[in-house]
């Protein structure tokens, strides 16, 4: 396919010297000290991360609100599907479900993990031993109800915010302890429940709780994150840097730095439609960037991209000391 | 004793090593009159910002994942660091455009442009695992944003980016053998098929 066109021959002509050794040494030499004065110049970002314990304390509505939504299985991980849970199907692309095919690698149950195991760490409380044990003895159906009676004022409250309007008088932060009440009829012990939460929360200790495993040390992140991605410290934190997936998200970093730059094309699709509102969107993008990265493979062999080189004649300005030394009349 | 010097598989590796690429070929001391363009620099400056990239790396690695917080020498290496990536990737990306409008695949040379776009397709995740890795607020930020397109297509499953310990180990290890490899390969194969010759006027 390459070969009917390509008329290339061995270079047969004139060599200059080179010390290719002396090159690599310079630009080595060139390269760290480019990394020197940038680094001099402009250091690097190191913003600190956030915590459970700060989401707790800088915003009790949004945890406390998250929170009931991992106890009644609405939050976006309780909903996500593989490879978290089996509670959703995940993304796919026409009759492609990668995303299910390949299942639960992390298993999360968001109201275990989030909620009720972390809670049933906390000693010497009769009242939350008390409320634990009714609420793991109701039947799934009760559960439910109190979780989805407790979080109704909760979402009317984030709802009214979103949008400017005066908030609910349901939901009210105690302004000395930072504690959150909400009334709400028909939750059960699930008040109790989330009270002690964003106790143990703003202590620090559901940071450790959700840390913890079968082994003392720890290196993996998911469930600290992956509950702190639901409510809306990390996403206020980005907003306010401008790092949100409709400005490019990840891409950027904090700062004014450059970030991954590389990844502009990736980003690209996001900001434009249809992929902007698809509820796929994830799995799309990462297709067409498969496509297009085995496309950049094959440049040499794909008729039309190979031959654009010939057609636009940049190769004449990169060559052209060698053209015009070649010409008659250089040769004359 | 000829008997078993044929049947050696380390006699036969070493002619076909020298035979592919003879000492002169290597390291050569001369090259080709028409190479003669600052576009040439972008490959060399290429190596030299990916040498200085796992000098600073390997400075970090040696002190471990959290010293660059909480030391001025630490931020000092890491802002190195980063910078080399950004360098790293910047000239890549001049060498291939150049090498595309030079149409460096010509001549049997195929393999030299799959290895190095390989190279650049496999820089990116290794750059990604060092933003997951860095333990600050940027960090927690691109693993939960990244952590979707991963999981939408099954790579997720075995590939966690909110997993620290994981995406250090790609990080400082895995991939940068990967790059390390494919840039080595890259190199040989130029070496062997020599810098492409330019284009012939009139043959378009």
């Amino acid at each position: 396919m390459l070969r009917g066109k390509d008329d290339t021959k061995p270079w047969a002509g004139a060599y200059q010297p080179y010390d290719l050794v002396k090159e690599a040494c310079i630009a080595i030499g060139v390269m760290a000290l480019l990394a020197i004065v940038l680094t001099v110049l402009f250091s690097s970002p190191d913003d600190k991360p956030s915590t459970v314990a700060q989401w707790s304390r800088q915003l009790p509505v949004d945890f406390v609100k998250t929170a009931a939504t991992e106890l009644d299985g609405t939050s976006g991980t309780a909903t996500y599907g593989p490879p978290y849970n089996h509670n959703g199907e995940g993304q796919h692309a026409a009759f492609i479900y990668l995303q299910k095919w390949l299942g639960v690698s992390h298993p999360i149950n968001t109201a275990a993990d989030y909620v009720i195991g972390p809670l049933e760490t906390v000693p010497n409380d009769p009242a939350l031993r008390s409320a634990l044990a009714e609420y793991k003895a109701a039947p799934e159906k009760t559960q439910k109800a109190w979780g989805e009676a407790y979080a109704k004022p909760l979402e009317e409250d984030a709802e009214a915010e979103e949008e400017g309007k005066p908030l609910p008088k349901t939901v009210t932060v105690d302004a000395t302890t930072g504690m959150v009440s909400v009334q709400a009829s028909g939750t059960g012990p699930v008040p109790t429940m989330m009270t002690s939460l964003l106790s143990l929360a703003r202590s620090g200790g559901l940071d450790g709780s959700l840390l913890t495993s079968k082994q003392f040390f720890q290196t993996d992140y998911t469930k600290p994150l992956l509950f702190m991605a639901d409510g809306g410290l990390l996403d206020k934190r980005a907003e306010e840097q401008h790092l949100g997936g409709d400005e490019w998200g990840m891409m950027n970093e904090t700062g004014s730095y450059p970030g991954q730059a590389w990844l502009w094309l990736y980003a690209f699709w996001y900001q434009i439609e249809p992929f902007k509102s698809s509820e796929n969107a994830d799995v799309l993008v990462m297709l067409i960037m498969g496509v297009l990265s085995l496309a950049f493979i094959s440049v040499p062999f794909i008729p039309g991209v190979r031959d654009l080189p010939r057609k636009i004649p940049i190769y004449k300005l990169i060559w052209r000391e060698h053209y015009r030394a070649m010409s008659p009349r250089s040769s004359a | 004793m000829s008997g078993s010097r044929s049947s050696s598989w380390t006699i036969k590796v070493r002619e076909k090593a020298i035979e592919a690429l003879p000492p002169e070929k290597l390291l050569p001391d001369g090259q080709p009159t028409y190479v003669a363009s600052w576009i040439y620099m972008f490959g060399v400056a290429s190596i030299a910002a990916l040498v200085v990239i796992i000098t600073s790396g390997t400075i970090l690695a040696l002190k471990g994942p959290a010293w660059w917080h909480y030391t001025g020498i630490g931020h000092f290496f890491n802002s190195i660091h980063m910078w080399a990536v950004e360098l790293f990737f910047f000239v890549m990306v001049v060498h291939l455009w150049g090498k595309y409008w030079m149409s460096a695949w010509r001549g049997g040379r195929a393999r030299v442009w799959i290895t190095g776009a390989i190279t650049f397709l496999v820089a990116v995740p290794t750059a990604l695992t060092g933003y997951v890795s860095q333990q600050n607020f940027d960090a927690q930020w691109i693993s939960t944003q990244a952590k979707d397109g991963l999981n939408s297509v099954g790579v997720g499953a075995f590939f966690n980016v909110t997993n620290f310990g994981q995406m250090y180990s790609y990080h400082v290890l895995l991939l940068p053998i990967a790059v390390v490899a494919l840039v080595s390969a890259h190199v040989l194969l130029v070496r062997r098929h020599g810098v492409v010759p330019p284009i012939e006027l009139g043959k378009r």
